[in-house]
Parts: C-alpha cells; sequence; structure tokens
C-alpha cells in the first residue's frame, strides 16, 4: 500500500439545511487512480470540490471532518487555499478554457505564481504541458489562436494542460469526458493512464466502463453515503453491497 | 421498468394526428399571419424612430448651419487720416489693446463706415467689427499710415435679413447694399473658438463646450472608477444579506431620481457646506458624478453578473487569488458591458442641464473657462440661455449650439461603439 497523498476523514458537507454528504473517509495516493462513481446528486462533485476547496464558493456550503494533504489539515486557518488550489488542480465537466489564447491559457497559471524566470521557461512550461496533456502536436502551429476556437476534447485537453502547468501533486476530474465523443474519450483516458504515477488523480464519472478502464480504486456514493470502496476490479466482479451491484448493472441510477 | 400501477389515461385510445386537417392548414396560416404582423409592426417601429431621427436632424442642420457662417461688408479705412494718436511702435505686446482702444479706433472704424455708407452706415457694422481692425493693426502696424480694406461682420439685424430673416427695413438696406457688391458671406469660424457675448455676432461655442468637456472629465473621472468598484464590490465580495439588499434598492432608486433634486443636492453640499466656487466646471462635475455613478453600478453588475461562473471556477482552480481573479478575467470580460452603461450616462450627462441650473452655472460668461474652478457654462445651458434671447440672430446660434452638441454625443457614442468591439471577446 503506497503512502495516501490525501487522506478524508468523516467528510460532511451541507448546503444550508440540506445534508449533501455525510461521513465520508477515502484516501488518494498516487499509485491509484480513483474513481467516483454513484447516481445523479449523491455528492461525487461535492466530495471532490472539498479536496481542494472550492466549496468555500458556495456561500450556503458548510464542511465539517478532516482532509489533509501531506498529512497537512487543508481546512486549517494557516492553510492558505491559493498554494493548495495551486497544488490540488481540477478539470471540470465541460470545458473551460479561457477566452485567451491557447499559450495565454496554459502559461496564466505559472505566471501568476511565478513558477517561471523567463519567457524561454514559460515557453518551456507551456510546450511540457501540452505535450503531457497529448495536445502539443495539433495546436504548436497556432498557440497564439483562441483557446476557445478548439474543439470540445482538445478544449479539454487544454484545461488539463493549464492544470498541470502549475505542477500540482494531485488532480481532481469531474466528469471530464461527458461533453465527449467517444474519441476525444478515449484519447482523455490514455492520457489519465500516461499521467498516473506522476500526479494523484481522482475521477468523477458516470460511465461503468471509463471507470473499469482508467481507475485502480473505486468508491460507490449512494444519497450522500460512501457505500462501498476498494480496488476496481473488485467492486466491478464481485461487489459487497447489494446496492453497488444493482448501480453497476444498470439497475437503477 | 418502474412498477407503477399503469392509469387509465395510458389505455385510452388515441386519435392519430392528421398533419392535413382544414383545422390544421387553419391554424398554420393563423401563425404565418400573426409572424408577419409582428415583423410588420417592429418595421415600422424602426422606421418612425428612423423618421424622427432624420426629421430632427435635417431641421437642426438646416437651421443651424446659418449659425456657422457670417455676413461680412467690404470697408476702406484710411488710417492716415484718421490719425490716431499714437506711434506704431507702442501698438507691439500686452498694452497695444488698451493702447488703440484708449486712442479711439472704435470711433474712427464708425466714421469711416459714416463715410462711406451715410447717416446709418455706423449702424451697419457688428459691434464687434472694430475688434477684427485692431487685431489687423497689431498684426501690422504699418497699415495705420496707409487706406486699407476691411472685410467686417455686419450688425445682426443686417446679417439676419442677408440670410432672408430680417425686417422688411433691415432688408432693404441689404437689398441697397448688395446692389453695391460690398456684401458677402463666409464662415465664422469665430463661433468655434469664441465664448459668450451680448451681440449675436460676436457669440461663440468654445467656451460652453469646453466648459461641457471639463465637466465631463470630472464626472467621468469620478463616476467611472467609483462605479466600477461598487459594481465589483458588490457583485464579487458581498455577502448576499438584508443590508446589500438595501444598497442595491437605494442605487436603483437614486439612478430615477430626477437631475434637478441632484442639482439642489450639489448646491447644499459643495457649494453651501464645502464652500466650493459657483458655476464651476468642478462643481459641475461633481454633480453629475453622483448622477452618473447609480447608471455605472448598475450596468457594472449586470456586466459582471454575465460573465460565466466557469470562467471563475477555471481560473480558481489553477490558484489565482479574488482579486487575480477579478482583475484577470472577471473585469476585461464585463468592460464592454461596463463602457456601454458608462457612455449611457454619460451621455445623459452631457445632455443635462437642470441639476447645473442649480449651481449656478447658468450666469453670463465672456470667456472661455482656464480651469475647473474657473465660471463656466456648459452647451445645453449655453442652448437653453440663447433660445431665450429676444435678438433674433440667437435663433440661428441656438440652432447651432445644439449641431454641435449633437456632434459631441455621435463623438461619444462612435467612442462606446469602438471600444466595445475592441474589448469584445468572442467565445
Ligand atoms: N450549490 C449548491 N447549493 C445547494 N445544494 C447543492 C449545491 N450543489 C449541490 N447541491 C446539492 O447537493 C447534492 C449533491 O450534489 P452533487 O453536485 O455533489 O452531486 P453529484 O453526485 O455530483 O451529481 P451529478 O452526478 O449529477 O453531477 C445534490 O442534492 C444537490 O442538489
Ligand atoms: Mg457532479
Amino acid at each position: 500500500m503506497s503512502i495516501p497523498k490525501i487522506t478524508a476523514r468523516n467528510v460532511s458537507v451541507s448546503y444550508g439545511a440540506k445534508q449533501a454528504i455525510d461521513d465520508i473517509s477515502i484516501d488518494v495516493d498516487m499509485d491509484h487512480v480513483i474513481a467516483f462513481i454513484g447516481p445523479s446528486g449523491c455528492g461525487k462533485s461535492t466530495f471532490l470540490r472539498t479536496l481542494n476547496r472550492m466549496n468555500d464558493t458556495i456561500p450556503s456550503a458548510r464542511v465539517s471532518g478532516d482532509v489533509r494533504l501531506d498529512g497537512q489539515d487543508i481546512y486549517a486557518p494557516e492553510m492558505d487555499v491559493v498554494q493548495l488550489r495551486a497544488r490540488v488542480g481540477m478539470v471540470f465537466q465541460k470545458p473551460n478554457p479561457f477566452p485567451k489564447s491557447i499559450y495565454e491559457n496554459v502559461a496564466y497559471g505559472p505566471r501568476i505564481h511565478g513558477l517561471a524566470n523567463s519567457r524561454a521557461e514559460l515557453d518551456v512550461i507551456v510546450e511540457r504541458s501540452l505535450t503531457r496533456a497529448g495536445l502539443w502536436n495539433e495546436v504548436k502551429d497556432r498557440l497564439s489562436e483562441s483557446g476557445t476556437a478548439l474543439s470540445g476534447g482538445q478544449q479539454q485537453r487544454l484545461c488539463i494542460a493549464r492544470a498541470i502547468a502549475v505542477d500540482p501533486e494531485v488532480i481532481l476530474m469531474d466528469e471530464p469526458c461527458s461533453a465527449l465523443d467517444p474519441i476525444a474519450t478515449a484519447r482523455i483516458e490514455e492520457l489519465i493512464h500516461d499521467l498516473r504515477g506522476r500526479y494523484a488523480i481522482a475521477i468523477v464519472t458516470h460511465n461503468m466502463q471509463q471507470a473499469a478502464r482508467v481507475s485502480q480504486r473505486t468508491a460507490f456514493f449512494h444519497l450522500g453515503t460512501l457505500v462501498e470502496y476498494g480496488r476496481t476490479s473488485d467492486i466491478f466482479t464481485n461487489p459487497k453491497e447489494e446496492r453497488t451491484k444493482d448501480y453497476i448493472t444498470g439497475r437503477y441510477g | 421498468m418502474s412498477k407503477r400501477p399503469s392509469l387509465p389515461v395510458a389505455d385510452a385510445p388515441v386519435r392519430p394526428t392528421v398533419w392535413d386537417s382544414p383545422a390544421m392548414a387553419r391554424r398554420l396560416r393563423r401563425r404565418y399571419a400573426a409572424e408577419r404582423r409582428f415583423r410588420l409592426l417592429g418595421l415600422a417601429a424602426v422606421a418612425l424612430s428612423a423618421a424622427f431621427l432624420a426629421f430632427l436632424l435635417v431641421t437642426m442642420v438646416a437651421q443651424g448651419i446659418r449659425g456657422f457662417t457670417e455676413t461680412t461688408i467690404t470697408l476702406p479705412i484710411d488710417l492716415a487720416a484718421a490719425d490716431l494718436p499714437i506711434e506704431p511702435a507702442r501698438v507691439k505686446g500686452r498694452s497695444a489693446d488698451l493702447a488703440l482702444a484708449g486712442a479711439g479706433l472704435e470711433d474712427a472704424v464708425d466714421t469711416a463706415a459714416t463715410m462711406r455708407f451715410g447717416r446709418d452706415g455706423a449702424d451697419l457694422l457688428s459691434p464687434g467689427a472694430w475688434l477684427a481692425v485692431r487685431d489687423a493693426i497689431k498684426a501690422d502696424p504699418a497699415i495705420l499710415r496707409r487706406t486699407v480694406t476691411f472685410t467686417l461682420p455686419v450688425a445682426s439685424p443686417f446679417d439676419v435679413a442677408a440670410k432672408g430673416e430680417g425686417t422688411p427695413d433691415a432688408e432693404q438696406v441689404v437689398a441697397r447694399l448688395k446692389a453695391q457688391g460690398v456684401l458677402s458671406t463666409g464662415w465664422n469660424w469665430n463661433f468655434l473658438t469664441d465664448a459668450d457675448a451680448t451681440d449675436p455676432t460676436r457669440v461663440g461655442i468654445w467656451g460652453a463646450a469646453k466648459g461641457s468637456l471639463l465637466t465631463m472629465l470630472v464626472t467621468l473621472a469620478l463616476a467611472f472608477p467609483i462605479g466600477v468598484l461598487a459594481a465589483l464590490y458588490l457583485e464579487e465580495y458581498a455577502p448576499k444579506n438584508r443590508w446589500t439588499d438595501l444598497i442595491e434598492v437605494s442605487i436603483n432608486n437614486l439612478a430615477a431620481v430626477p437631475s434637478i433634486i441632484f442639482g439642489l443636492l450639489g448646491l447644499a453640499v459643495f457649494l453651501n457646506t464645502f464652500g466650493l466656487p459657483r458655476s464651476a466646471p468642478l462643481v459641475g462635475g461633481l454633480t453629475l458624478a453622483l448622477m452618473t455613478m447609480p447608471v455605472i453600478v448598475i450596468a457594472g453588475r449586470n456586466a459582471i453578473k454575465a460573465v460565466p461562473p466557469s470562467i471563475r471556477d477555471a481560473a480558481l482552480a489553477v490558484g489565482a487569488s479574488r482579486v487575480q481573479v477579478i482583475f484577470h478575467h472577471v473585469l476585461p470580460l464585463a468592460l464592454p458591458g461596463i463602457l456601454t452603461g458608462t457612455i449611457i450616462g454619460m451621455a445623459r450627462a452631457l445632455g443635462e442641464t437642470a441639476p447645473l441650473l442649480m449651481i449656478g452655472m447658468r450666469a453670463f460668461i465672456a470667456a472661455p473657462p482656464r480651469g475647473l474652478t474657473d465660471p463656466s457654462t456648459v452647451l445645453p445651458v449655453q442652448i437653453f440661455l440663447w433660445s431665450d434671447q429676444v435678438d433674433r440672430g440667437f435663433i440661428e446660434k441656438t440652432s447651432a449650439a445644439i449641431i454641435v452638441l449633437l456632434v459631441f454625443l455621435l463623438a461619444m457614442n462612435g467612442l462606446a461603439i469602438y471600444l466595445r468591439n475592441r474589448f469584445e471577446t468572442r467565445w
């Protein structure tokens, strides 16, 4: 068992009076991609967003429990949320490139964190991030074109490149392929394979096959609770809980 | 499949839809007719407003273009014979104006006119005519020893008559002079460079235009940054609670307050409490800024609200701070909307008369303001003042001033469109 990167213990979130997730405990580590599955509205996104404190932007959200990144409490008052989000990157369901050039999209993060001392260094970071995101060959001749002019799949890889560019330790992906066609989806899945080991990766997906293909650990959520958590192969071939079995065999959801 | 008990509705026999029945055809026709009607109505509305605008522009230009021209009369003046008690050497430098006035130049010009055109000759000339002679002497003192033929502006009644709107008496005089071939018409450049005057042939619009410019500058410098900052704070930072609701309602109400109330406020606060100078562009600008700010805040908030949340999320997720999100992403994307709102507010402020009357910008001011605290007037107030004058010569000047104001407005709107296109982001 490898050392966990993120440990979440007894995490609960409520939006106003409405409890969205209740008492969730999960680890995320470098060597295993973890997939969150479960029916719509069960709190997968909510849980993912507790891991980089994106819930802070929702005024009604209340988070309790303990989330640690490398053993450090990310909800502690001395934690700097800006640095936290640079270390724990996020890719969203709908591709959301900035309405700026492709280059600027990737360079934005390194620039605000001062990761490059010169234009040449920045160029290197941009090229490396786009290469890792599998987009470099398609865009290297048109880096100054708008990021929003790319196709949906390219935009999503651009968003992944943008997340990688600040050299995060964890990448959270919330249904990154739900707006993409099967070919673009396959490219992102390959990419997740390639990125595994370098970053700790957590992915939310509605697609059972995708969870089976890209992840080594799977967590099944239902109605705000964590029903089952284990090796992906075990969950898909031999689920312990009846509810898990019903869900992955498509009996509800 | 869920095991819901099957409802009777599901078992009811379904009548097939007949797409080509007469009832369907009638519905289709009615739909097309409604569409056509709506299109025609819209077109008529657009045509009507275009016609109004065209009517306004055509009448204004037809009336006002004469305000930019002047009638001049050629008058030979034998300055040597006039024998002004002044040496050509003293006609240099700052004291020249005083020296020439003291030497009786005005009388000399009047005498020349009487000699040339008879008993009422001096009345033909504009009260400002001798100033043109003075400037010519200052430019070349040597002409004091020669006879020179000047082209001088005629007095207002004859100017109006020459343009076909005068009294019968004046028309007769003009007809006689025209027969002599001494009258001509030219551009009145002084109209664009001078300030207000008592005589319509001598008035200029520059004083009011400069007053408007300075006032607008003060308004923009205050209302834009404060309005944008307030909008940003209210949208991005302020918690949503009863207090911010109250502030929102107050701002919306403020935008609807009649402008004269702002004038009273300016009078009470800026003049009486703070003792700022009357009639000054500074006070005018402050007062109009109060009026423009709510418009900018409202437009700004709407523009900021329209920035997609996904862009904020994207920036936050790479570790941008809140201020960075605002200044790198939200503000650039909201800027076209903010600018549009600002220009609308500024255009309204530019045309505002009532509040400026309250703070004393209706005074007669014969020199363009040199600074923000100099007494001054503004274009709409100048129009108001001229339209109130009895002298017929002011009618065309009023229209000419309206043209200048409209040109100002068109220039501002043009700038707005340019800026909007410049900063517009295409998704
Ligand atoms: N901003 C919010 N304010 C109030 N309630 C919210 C908010 N966001 C989510 N919720 C509620 O919290 C619960 C969990 O939502 P969440 O978005 O985490 O579900 P999810 O598992 O990601 O669903 P999906 O698969 O449809 O994305 C839902 O019942 C939802 O209505
Ligand atoms: Mg979700």
